[in-house]
């Protein structure tokens, strides 16, 4: 069992000691464990169950690559699943919960899978519920679901913040070991604006721990001096509990970091969006497992984890560790046992001859090394209590066995290659040192086609300390230069470390071991892959490494294999009896590690998740019950319902007050596009259908405007204010679009046309005062003359009303009597009230888009977006007479002379009207004759606005039907999802005031 | 005029890092050809303010010159004058083809003012706003948050930000949800 040494640990913080409670279990540890160390110190070497097998899982690493220790965090509205106990610092009152098991950790019912593991192989879900088809949906992918995921999902809402940061760098350094720190004191000593970042909370890496000389000094000495050197300097920023996340085209980057978990005060997670000219990528290596029988027992560690929770925590592991390695950097571990009073009873190295200055160490301290040997398997049930040891060579007959608590594993290192990949770097085998390491021919390239990132030290595949600082430095340097710096870099740091002879790659353990073995040698410890899954994978055809990686599910884990995929890809290479290097690796994606979804959303939560646009009429409309709808990033008021009312019936109130008295609609979100300039009229008559040059000053004209495909885009009212200049307005969502595409056709096709285009949208509150009333509401609020003589329909004028000033058009959308009058936005509400006030005595009242809606339905005209979806042209609307016949060309002119445009078979706009006087279902097909070619009932025509008109006290609607306007009084029947379907007569889309009378008062 | 209110109505959020609602300011869109001496002259006059180079701002108490693109640029007087002082770019450049168009009302504008004024920025902008490449004088228009957004320094802790009047209250929300956060101590190191 594992426990806390009385002595040692030099993170932790033996006067400061924190509660803690592991599935409910209350356990102590230091400031400066991980929760991964506090476990260990409390002796929990169970932490979790595998997913598939529901596996007994202890800790394996002791960083970011750890696969089996992850935990649901927290609870409630702070419970956070799948976290990483290796990088989750311990703090007072953490809770935490083991994952996957049902119903304790200790005994788990799906433990029996691996009981039924043989009937449970690779591809097993894809071979096991292909047939019969139907069951998939209903009875397998349910029950699968079930039992899928880790984690528990959080019921609450999330109450932490978080936030997002911008820093643009000359060089980014990622990963603040002795490469990092050496590249950023480089850089930074030669001017360049450099930000190190440290996924941990410590600076130093692996170096902290196995200690070499650097500079004449131990590691731990130069590191410290050279964070403080670092801080010196005036262009370094450093970050610690800062990991480089992704790093993406055009050198961005993210990094995601960790500002307290403790529930203070504050961001918990900052999100970096670091723009970077040069990045330095100095992420070190990992430790790779050894895969031999039931090494996923909890207890089984990589050797680096064990000797990183010896040295850093004060934590052993065990008091007997059996060492087995295929390289001389595990016999590190067992010389820091050794010297921690612990029991090193073996070192089982598979090569045969191994004679290295760390060996000869290990022997002298009198540690017995066995060499040839592998482990056959480990002995235990729910941990560790032993290892049979079998020859190299063989199948895996058992020679001897040996009892101890863990066992510490090094299969060698593979680089961090995952930056340095995201964006485009390539990689080549190393078979000296078997590992794949960065290419720095093939680097990831930006927009001049060179390399923008450089990677450097361990991450690059340097092993020894003097070759890390020199690659560290010369990266930093190379980076800065790179940049732009013009400043010395200095000397690289002098490191030294002992010799090591090669590693011997080994792969499955013995070479030769029989399948009862090989189906006990995980690979992937989270999704429970074993050699032998792989190996049946590639038995079955799945060669490419991206294919066996999905079928057999490895890499797939939250972990992203980590520790998995070069053993996998390896065990695959070998099954299909090719080279490594030809196999390859499957992509590397960001993030590194999963960051937060909160550290996504940043400040984007509850009020500012997402902008709300606002008129300036808004509060007063929210305090005066307005049930708002988005129109586009607008909220307009649907309709204001009064006390007991339904929206339906304040709707229908609405438009009854307005027929007969006057109505009060907040218009300001039309869109309002001051063009100008000697070329005005020319511009605009290519911009719309129309004819807008021959506007006269002082009058409105309706226009449309279609995108050179001819399809109808937008349409509004224009206004001539004086001889070059022109007020369009747009519909409320199109406001921008139309200003961006007036200034692409000025900018990019006709630059030479004198026109200036300005979106003053905003600038302007306009109300519009509708009904027979109307007029005689102006008046009680005097100033200006709006009689039809002064101001004619379809006309404008300048004046004051109230004592505000502003510009009146009389244009009309509901058929009614109607003003739009548009004042400074600054004094829109005060004008509002004016008109509230002064229309009190003929009964004024507001009213919503819906009102509007069914007031312009009930007159027959269209609503862009209702009429309109992209593929309707003018003619479709019946609106031919808006294109000018008069012009030689206007945007969308000659694509309305194509064949599928020019043809009389397209629907067309016409009114409909349900013989029960029922309300036609939105978007409905009018139903014809006959099917398809796949079995479909053939169409005729679709509902495209459909309303109950309170006016006329029966459903209205609009729709596009095939020769439509020919088969006036035809009747033809619509789909209807609830029920029969509906017969609706085809009438004229103008339901009311056909004449337009009421409008022209 | 008495009832012309701003769209912020005077919001204040106090904090190490202040953002605070700048009130109603004049502010007039100038579109036309910035080399010609006319435009620049009116533009000096109206404001008290020197010509602005590109990407520059230039200011004369709450006056200002705002270059905004190529083509355009803002000028900055106080809300009252904007009647008069269109009347007198007309004026100045008749003749000569222009837009002058009163945006006083499309806006909002805020000030954010502190020590750590930058990194309160900088958690919204893709904006460098390192002092060596950003600094009083210059302008940016660019995006805070989800929304377009203009801003400039006053001084080395002040930030002056224009945004447009419907989203103006998320600006300001935004803002100051981000000064009270805390500081990075990124920028405010540099």
């Amino acid at each position: 069992m594992s426990t806390r040494l009385s002595k040692g640990g030099r993170l932790i913080d033996r006067t400061k000691p924190l509660s803690f409670s592991f599935n409910g279990k209350q356990m102590r540890g230091y400031a400066g464990d991980t929760l991964a160390s506090a476990l260990l110190a409390n002796g929990q070497t169970l932490v979790g169950r595998s997913f598939k097998y529901h596996r007994a899982r202890g800790i394996v690493a002791s960083g970011a690559e750890e696969p089996n220790a992850l935990v649901n965090l927290g609870e409630g509205a702070k419970l956070e699943p799948n976290q990483r106990t290796t990088t989750t610092p311990l703090f007072d009152g953490l809770k935490a919960a083991s994952q996957n098991h049902w119903p304790t950790l200790e005994f788990d019912v799906g433990a029996i899978n691996t009981l039924l593991s043989r009937f449970l192989p690779a591809g097993f879900y894809y071979k096991m519920f292909i047939h019969p088809r139907p069951l998939w949906k209903h009875v397998y992918e349910p029950f699968i679901r079930k039992s899928a995921g880790l984690g528990k999902a959080p019921t609450e809402k999330d109450t932490d913040t978080y936030e997002h940061y911008n820093a643009h760098v000359d060089v980014l350094i990622i990963g603040g070991g002795i490469a990092g720190l050496s590249a950023a004191l480089a850089a930074g000593q030669a001017g360049a604006r450099v930000l190190l970042l440290e996924q941990t909370p410590v600076w130093g890496g692996r170096a902290a721990v196995d200690m070499p000389e650097i500079e004449g000094k131990p590691a731990t000495e130069w590191i410290s001096d050279t964070v403080a050197a670092l801080r010196g300097l005036p262009t370094v920023t450093m970050r610690t509990s800062c990991m480089g996340a992704g790093v993406y085209d055009h050198g961005y980057v993210l990094a995601y970091e960790h500002l307290h978990e403790g529930g203070k005060q504050g961001p918990r997670h900052r999100l970096w969006r670091i723009r970077a000219n040069q990045i330095v990528t100095a992420t070190g290596a990992i430790e790779r497992p050894l895969s031999f029988a039931a090494n996923d027992l909890p207890g089984v560690m990589l050797a680096s984890a064990v000797r990183d929770y010896v040295v850093n925590y004060g934590v052993s592991p065990g008091d007997r560790t059996v060492i087995v390695t295929n390289n001389d950097d595990a016999y590190r571990t067992a010389l820091v046992l050794h010297k921690s009073g612990l029991t090193v009873p073996m070192v089982v190295d598979a090569r045969a001859d191994p004679d290295g200055p760390l060996v000869r160490k290990v022997c002298e301290a009198g540690i017995a090394v066995r060499t040839g040997m592998g482990i056959a398997k480990v002995k235990g049930l729910r941990d560790v209590v032993g290892v049979a040891l079998c020859s190299m060579e063989g199948e895996g007959a058992v020679l001897e066995e040996l009892p101890c608590e863990c066992v510490a594993m090094s299969g060698g290192w593979s680089p961090i290659v995952h930056l340095w990949s995201h964006c485009g770097g390539k990689l080549n085998w190393d078979a000296e040192q078997a590992m794949f390491r960065p290419d720095p021919n093939r680097p990831p390239t930006g927009a001049d086609g060179k390399g923008f990132v450089i990677t450097a030290g361990t991450a690059n595949g340097h092993l020894f300390t003097s070759d890390v600082l020199t690659d560290g430095f010369t990266a930093g340097a190379g980076a800065a230069a790179q940049a732009g710096a013009k400043g010395k870099a200095g000397d690289a740091p002098e490191g030294f470390d002992e010799a090591q002879e090669p590693i011997q790659p080994v792969w499955m353990m013995p070479y030769g071991a029989k399948h009862k073995l090989r189906a006990k040698a995980w690979l992937d410890y989270q999704n429970d892959v074993k050699v032998s899954d792989v190996q049946l994978a590639a038995q079955e055809g799945f060669e490419s490494v991206e294919h066996a990686k999905r079928y057999t599910t490895l890499g797939m884990a939250t972990d992203q294999g980590k520790l998995s995929n070069i053993n996998g890809l390896a065990v695959l290479s070998n099954a299909l009896g090719s080279d490594i290097p030809d196999v390859g690796t499957t992509t590397f994606r960001p993030p590194y590690t999963p960051i937060s979804l909160g550290s996504i959303a940043g400040a984007a939560k509850d009020d500012l998740f997402q902008p709300i646009r606002k008129t300036p009429i808004y509060d007063w409309q929210a305090a005066n019950g307005a049930d708002f709808e988005p129109v586009g990033y607008w909220r307009r008021p649907y309709a204001f319902p009064r006390r007991e009312e339904t929206v339906h019936e304040a709707v229908h109130r609405e438009v009854k007050n307005t027929r007969e008295n006057v109505g009060l609609l907040d218009a300001s979100t039309l869109g309002k596009l001051i063009v100008s300039g000697p070329d005005a009229g020319k511009f605009l008559d290519m911009m719309y259908t129309n004819m807008m040059s021959s506007l006269p000053v002082g009058k409105c004209r309706y226009g449309l405007m279609c995108s050179e495909n001819g399809f109808l885009m937008d349409d509004g009212v224009v206004a001539r204010i004086n001889e070059d200049t022109w007020l369009c307005h747009t519909t409320s969502g199109g406001a921008d679009h139309i200003h961006g595409w007036m200034e692409d056709w000025l900018q990019c096709e006709w630059w030479d046309w004198k026109v200036y285009v300005a979106n003053v949208t905003e600038q302007y509150a306009q109300v519009a005062v509708v009904g027979p009333k109307a007029r005689k509401v102006l008046e009680a609020l005097g100033g200006m003359d709006v009689s039809k003589e002064a101001l004619p329909f379809m006309q404008w004028a300048d004046g004051t009303l109230g004592g505000i000033k502003v510009r009146v058009y009389r244009i009309s959308f509901s058929g009614e009597l109607s003003y739009e009058i548009a004042v400074d936005a600054s004094q829109g509400q005060a004008f509002w009230d004016a008109l509230m006030a002064a229309g009190e005595s003929h009964g004024i009242m507001p009213y919503g888009t819906e009102a509007l809606h069914i007031m312009r339905a009930e007159k027959g005209f269209i609503m862009i977006g209702d009429e309109t979806d992209g593929t309707v042209i003018p003619q479709d609307l019946n609106l031919n007479w808006a294109l000018s016949k008069k012009k030689d060309d206007y945007l969308g002119k000659r694509a309305h002379g194509r064949s599928h445009m020019d043809n009389p078979d397209r629907w067309k706009l016409v009114g409909l009207e349900t013989l029960d006087g029922s309300v036609l279902p939105d978007g409905a097909y009018g139903i014809a004759d006959g099917t398809n070619a796949n079995g479909q009932v053939n169409t005729q025509g679709r509902v495209t606005s459909t309303y109950h008109s309170p006016t006329l006290g029966r459903g209205i609607a609009m729709g596009l039907v095939h020769n439509g306007p020919d088969r006036m009084g035809d009747v033809i029947s619509f789909t209807n999802t609830h029920g029969d379907p509906i017969k609706a007569k085809i009438v004229s889309p103008v339901f009311y005031d056909p004449d337009g009378e009421k409008q022209n008062v | 005029m008495s009832n012309a209110v701003s769209v912020l109505g005077g919001k204040v959020a106090e904090g190490p890092v202040a953002v605070r609602d700048a009130g109603l300011r004049g502010m007039i869109t100038l579109r036309g050809d910035l080399s010609d001496q006319k435009l620049q002259e009116v533009c000096t006059k109206l404001t008290g303010a020197t010509f602005p180079a590109k990407g520059q701002v230039t200011s004369a108490g709450e006056n200002g010159i705002c270059w905004m693109s190529p083509d355009e640029l803002l000028l900055l007087v106080s809300y009252g004058a904007v009647g008069e002082a269109l009347e007198e770019i007309g004026k100045a450049l008749s003749g000569t083809h222009h837009l002058a168009a009163n945006v006083s009302d499309a806006r909002g504008m805020m000030t954010v003012a502190g020590a750590d004024a930058r990194d309160v920025v900088a958690k919204l902008t893709p904006v460098d706003l390192h002092p060596d490449s950003f600094g009083v004088g210059e302008l940016r228009r660019t995006r805070l948050g989800q929304v377009a957004a203009a801003f400039w320094m006053s001084d080395e802790t002040t930030f002056n930000v224009i945004c447009f009047r419907s989203v103006a209250q998320y600006t300001f929300d935004l803002l100051a949800t981000s000064a009270l956060a805390g500081p990075v101590d990124y920028l405010s190191q540099a």
